[in-house]
């Protein structure tokens, strides 16, 4: 029970820190946008995929954003620890499992919130959503953001600071930004991309997005892979295999300071 | 250590007093030995032993970008005190009216609800204080808490913990290099290179390392030499000139009373802690700076010990002083064992 307050308490704090922060806020989202609105929108009219490609692009960058904001976010890990925050929490009468949870869970808050933002910037621009669409997005946003989270503290446990971890996410993030089908798609990879496709965690995640934004209509079959109970399920493992091994590694090289 | 005790741990810098801490903490593992706390092994029950400790850790620790109330709240929350809430407003009465009583404590009044980023540092860390003392711990634990802080700061800050501590009698664990705040304690332990060098009451410590002496000076040296050797007085001769008696306190008004050639000068010596800990420190280093007679005089003959350990310990400073990895092998986390063994065992 006590756990369960600490949690809140630890996740609380994260979307706190992110509301106070205002060049934050709006940094989170001039990025996703550019790549909508640019992005989406020149190659709209240029490639016919027998879909509406900014469409495609919106669906991607949204679980994409999500996902990654969670995972960047988890740099509060290391923020933590520079600022001599974390030992307060450590000696603290609490799980080590409660502190990566309230982490992962409170970057994630911060990311569903970008996310909604994102779906509704999406209205005003003319992606056409039905609100039967959106509802179902909704939880896929969710499943997202605690996917990144869960990634993202696996990624942070093992760097010493934040300008490490500045440096190397760009090495982590953008072979899954391509290999994802964030922005192109990725049925027909060559087998050894295809491969390494398969490998991405953000693929899961961008493709179970499009499978609830798509379903039922006719574009599912061109833009999603697997079904979504399989990219579900996938997520969830990939979520607890995270959560296990980030926290032990966390705890280590706290430990270890 | 007994509960209730205010227990003082010295060391140079790299002593392994922050060590010591961060496994009394649980924070590290260590490597021998067993400690408890308030009857809690730390290792077998980190958790319980958490719950019954509070830490004022070596470099400040609070989220500046929270509220001091936010920072408190957050603490409470984490030990258990109370559920979690979103507001201020929304949190039980009961921490409602504990943070208005401590807000008066600290001076703070309404600005307890301003971001911490504004604090001074004193301010912050009587902050510290008041939100590791929250969930009432048994034992306090503090590494170096007036670090960097003006003298008013400090002054006020050891007001604040001595009042609290006569209040609730919370055991006091202190790590300092500021001398004279280790005076107040109970016992000192001294560290030095992860070995436990001396341990005692601030004055065993001080009886047993520095003398008391009198100073004394007359415009006719010779002739108070001369007396001196006539009642068969032992001097010596100290710096500029002076006459350095030994003697017991108790004697020493007896002593000027007999003295018959006009003194224009009587000083007495009484040791301060930080004569006696700079002395056991260097001996334990082997370094020989030049502190003259003191420091050759008290080896020589001033063997009295405060107790059994400290014996040991003497010995082994005193005479391997050059290779002492010999007989005398403990490692950092192995003196460690040593002093914490009882932390307010209760």
């Amino acid at each position: 029970m006590n756990d369960l307050h600490a949690f809140t308490a630890i996740a609380y704090r994260d979307l706190l820190k992110f509301l106070r922060d205002r060049p934050r806020i709006v940094g989170t989202l001039v990025f996703p946008l550019i790549f909508i609105v640019i992005l989406g929108g020149a190659f709209k009219t240029m490639v016919d995929l027998g879909y509406d490609f900014q469409v495609y692009v919106f669906t991607g960058i949204l679980a994409q954003t999500v996902w990654q904001s969670s995972a960047l976010g988890l740099v509060s890990l290391i923020e933590d620890r520079e600022n001599d925050f974390s030992q307060t929490i450590f000696v603290a009468p609490i799980r080590r499992t409660t502190i990566a949870l309230g982490k992962i869970f409170g970057e994630s808050l911060v990311s569903m919130a970008q996310g909604i933002a994102i779906l509704f910037f999406g209205l005003l621009i003319g992606i056409p959503m039905s609100v039967d669409q959106v509802l179902r997005t909704l939880p896929l946003v969710a499943v997202a953001s605690l996917a990144g989270g869960a990634v993202g503290l696996v990624f942070m446990a093992n760097l010493k600071s934040q300008r490490a971890a500045n440096q190397i996410f760009p090495f982590f993030i953008l072979p899954q930004f391509f290999l994802a089908g964030v922005l192109n798609p990725i049925n027909e990879l060559p087998p050894y991309l295809d491969l390494a496709s398969r490998l991405m965690p953000l693929r899961y995640v961008v493709d179970g997005l499009r499978g609830a934004f798509y379903a039922g209509m006719p574009e599912y079959d061109l833009t999603v892979q697997a079904s979504g109970a399989t990219n579900f399920a996938i997520n969830t493992v990939i979520f607890l295999v995270c959560v296990v091994v980030g926290t032990a590694m966390f705890v280590r090289r706290e430990r270890n300071r | 250590m007994a509960a209730g005790e205010f227990f003082a741990l010295l060391g140079p810098n790299g002593a392994g007093k922050t060590t010591t801490i961060s496994i009394l903490t649980t924070t590290l593992s260590p490597t021998s030995g067993s400690v408890r706390i308030a009857g809690h092994d730390i290792v077998a029950h980190a958790s319980a032993v958490r719950r019954s400790a509070g830490i004022i850790f070596q470099s400040p620790s609070l989220d500046l970008n929270l509220t001091a109330e936010e920072n408190v709240r957050f603490h409470a929350v984490l030990y258990g005190l109370h559920p979690f809430r979103p507001t201020f407003s929304l949190m039980p009465t009961a921490y409602r009216e504990r943070v208005r009583e401590l807000a008066d404590v600290l001076g703070l009044a309404d600005d307890i609800f301003r971001p911490v980023r504004g604090y001074s540092g004193g301010m912050k860390r009587k902050l510290e204080i008041v939100r590791s003392l929250i969930h009432s711990p048994r034992v306090l634990v503090l590494d170096e808490p007036t670090t960097g802080l003006d003298p008013a700061s400090r002054r006020a800050l050891w007001a604040y913990l001595t009042e609290e501590r006569a209040r609730s009698g919370t055991t006091l664990l202190l790590t300092t290099h500021y001398l004279d705040e280790a005076e107040q304690a109970d016992r000192i332990c001294i560290l030095s290179r992860g070995r436990v060098v001396t341990l005692g009451s601030p004055d065993d410590i001080k009886s047993d390392l520095v003398e008391r002496y009198l100073l004394v000076d007359a415009d006719d040296r010779r002739a108070l030499n001369a007396e001196l050797d006539a009642r068969g007085i032992v001097h010596s001769a100290a710096e500029r000139g002076l006459t350095r008696i030994d003697v017991p306190r108790a004697e020493i008004h007896a002593l000027l009373k007999a003295i018959e050639t006009p003194l224009t000068l009587v000083q007495t010596h009484a040791p301060s802690l930080e004569d006696a800990y700079l002395s056991i420190v260097e001996r334990d280093e082997g370094v020989s700076i030049d502190a003259g007679l003191d420091d050759e005089d008290e080896v020589g003959h001033d063997d009295e010990v405060v107790d059994g350990t400290d014996e040991e310990d003497e010995g082994a400073a005193g005479t391997d002083e050059e290779g002492n990895t010999g007989q005398d092998d403990e490692d950092v986390a192995g003196a460690d064992e040593d002093p914490p063994e009882r932390i307010a065992e209760r």
